[in-house]
């Protein structure tokens, strides 16, 4: 943007020491990905009913010690079906993720390191791309591709790839332009070794971390697309097919969408607190 | 004889750079939003037939020509492609399939309600967001990190969910305001609060690493020296410098809004431009959703040149 001045380098002594024992936001993180995990592949050990079992005498329960989250309008026992549902929505969310990053990738690799205009047309489709809010450019994908699952998956991935090839983008340039790179051009290395040895996987590593980010960017953004009736639709336990099937009782029985929610939240929560861990693990000077 | 100084010369190729990325990416935009209609499965005159009509059938070829004719899908690609940025300079956004009247129409009917939703949600975003930095900002590692945690919270809520937790607090459980309806500035408050919530917290994020930095700066200490007080530092010196970043965030953000449009107008039941595009996403009738992908692209770049032009008002050592 603009020149500003250069940040004085803190003194050593005034760096906090890190501290020896966890923190509780480690432990917290770390138990609360185990618990998603374990909803995800073995379900039946958080919640052995059947999350279909249906039950016409007990509808519409408000959150009990019988029924911790309460039943929905055919009796059905909202945290089996929510813990059954964590399976599908972190798969929903791990594709998409993958699609968009995978997008990210490819047009970044085209922008930087593509021959001339190959590299400009890219870099400009990038930046109209990143133009367009998240939800719209899924929003148009789904319009032409119609509602479905698997239409969830690709719309949420690319719908949140420019912001990534953005990202992408500037790394691979720092990368090239970096000392290291410099000294390998000096030694007369060949390019497509230098990128190969140097550039890519140095530019590359952060996305380690920026995966689990974007995982719970996607579980989100999958979930406000079932939630308006453009994803997974109702009789599956997926979150956000819970929390549409929720919105007609909303105003009886507000728990069938606000607790579905607190589990997309903290799946989300989860994905970026370990995200972020992952980084300060990966990148310690940053 | 009047001369051009270099300075000037600068301002105008600076601001000839600026124009032109700008009609890139509309155009761009627009070459996107007409290779989605392309690209819809299916024969696209019967989509339009069966779309009005309300049925799913086979039509015979007879239906089908005046339809072709009036859309012009019979000619070719290209012709159509060409036809279709000729209509947008003009400001013809195309016709509505199912509604089978021009997408401006239908669009600017709705405009209004959306861009008082989104005015109202930047201007609370940005008061919370201000309000929550001063406050919590460089005051110590217990405050500053319960102020950080707050943020990365409030920027990870989803929107449909708090949209839902408000309404269920404060219409249903207080009273306050009206679930649905409800009239003048009483019925926008819930749903602007729901947009600005996440967006205070996304706009903290940055502000907070930016404000922490400038205290540091020398010209803070020097403020502090002349005896300015910790408020007036703040206020006058270092929220100046910090602001610049989440400025740069809103004109982002605020091509966002849309997003959550959508989502806030579904669950509070309101009109506007993000209901309009959920029922045409639903039904599949391309040109409204592709005339608000132009739209908003033209709105996105339009507020990013304003951004451009207020740094330096903000900022004396950014150049015009």
């Amino acid at each position: 943007m603009t020149t500003t001045t250069t940040r004085p380098e803190a003194p050593a002594a005034a760096r906090p020491a890190r501290a020896a024992r966890p923190r509780p936001g480690v432990l917290f993180t770390g138990l609360a990905a185990v618990v998603l995990g374990v909803a995800a592949a073995a379900p039946w050990l958080l919640a052995p009913a059947d999350p279909d079992a249906i039950d016409l005498a007990a509808t519409l329960q408000p959150p009990s010690p019988t029924h911790w989250f309460g039943t929905d309008e055919i009796g059905r026992d909202l945290y089996t079906r929510v813990v059954h549902g964590a399976g599908q929505s972190l798969t929903i969310g791990v594709g998409a993720a993958a699609v968009a990053l995978l997008l990210a990738v490819l047009l970044a690799l085209a922008a930087t390191l593509a021959p001339g205009p190959v590299a400009t047309a890219t870099d400009r489709v990038i930046d109209v791309l990143f133009a367009f809010p998240t939800l719209l450019l899924a929003l148009l994908l789904v319009s032409v591709l119609g509602p479905a699952p698997q239409t969830l998956v690709v719309a949420v991935g690319v719908g949140v790839a420019p912001g990534y090839a953005r990202m992408v983008r500037a790394q691979l340039l720092g990368a090239r332009r970096s000392p290291y790179v410099e000294a390998a051009t000096a030694l007369g290395h060949r390019r497509t070794r230098i990128v190969a040895r140097h550039v890519l996987p140095n530019a590359l590593r952060p996305l380690v971390a920026v995966f689990a980010l974007s995982v719970g960017q996607c579980v989100v953004w999958a979930s406000s697309l079932s939630f308006l009736g453009l994803g997974v639709a109702p009789p599956a336990s997926e979150w956000g097919a819970l929390l549409e099937a929720g919105r007609a009782y909303v105003t009886v029985a507000g728990w069938l969408v606000v607790l579905p929610g607190l589990a997309i939240v903290a799946l989300a929560v989860t994905a970026t607190a370990l995200g972020r861990a992952l980084q300060s693990h990966l990148e310690p000077g940053e | 004889m009047t001369r051009i100084s270099p300075d000037q010369s600068r301002w105008w190729r600076r601001w000839a750079g600026r124009a032109g990325s700008a009609v890139v990416v509309v155009w761009g935009a627009a070459t996107v939003a007409f290779l989605a209609q392309l690209a819809q499965p299916g024969d696209r005159a019967t989509a339009v037939l069966n779309l009005r009509t309300g049925q799913t059938q086979e039509r015979s070829p007879d239906e089908l020509a005046p339809i072709n004719a009036e859309y012009g899908f019979d000619r070719s690609a290209p012709a159509q492609y060409l036809e279709y940025l000729t209509g947008l300079l003009r400001g013809d956004l195309g016709t509505s399939y199912q509604q089978h009247r021009p997408v401006w129409d239908v669009v600017s009917e709705q405009l209004p309600g959306t861009l008082a939703l989104t005015g109202t949600t930047l201007m609370l975003a940005w008061v919370l967001m201000l309000a929550w930095v001063l406050l919590t900002a460089g005051r110590g590692r217990r405050i500053g990190g319960w102020g950080a945690a707050v943020d990365s919270v409030l920027a990870s809520l989803p929107q449909y969910w708090l949209g839902v937790v408000l309404l269920l607090v404060f219409a249903f459980g207080l009273g306050w305001f009206p679930v649905v309806g409800g009239t003048g500035p009483v019925r926008i408050v819930l749903p602007a609060l729901t947009l600005a919530l996440p967006l205070a917290g996304f706009l903290a994020q940055s502000t907070r690493t930016e404000f922490e930095r400038v205290l540091e700066q020398p010209f803070v200490l020097s403020a502090r020296l002349r005896g300015s007080g910790d408020l007036a530092v703040r206020l006058r010196h270092v929220l100046r410098h910090a602001a610049l970043a989440p400025l740069t965030l809103t004109g982002w953000a605020l091509g966002a809004t849309i997003s959550g449009a959508v989502i806030v107008e579904t669950v509070f039941a309101r009109r506007g431009i993000g209901r309009t595009l959920v029922t045409a996403v639903e039904s599949q009738d391309l040109p409204i959703v592709t005339g608000i992908v132009v739209l908003t692209a033209v709105a996105y770049v339009v507020i990013n040149l304003v951004l451009d032009a207020l740094y330096p008002l903000l900022d004396p050592r950014v150049t015009p």
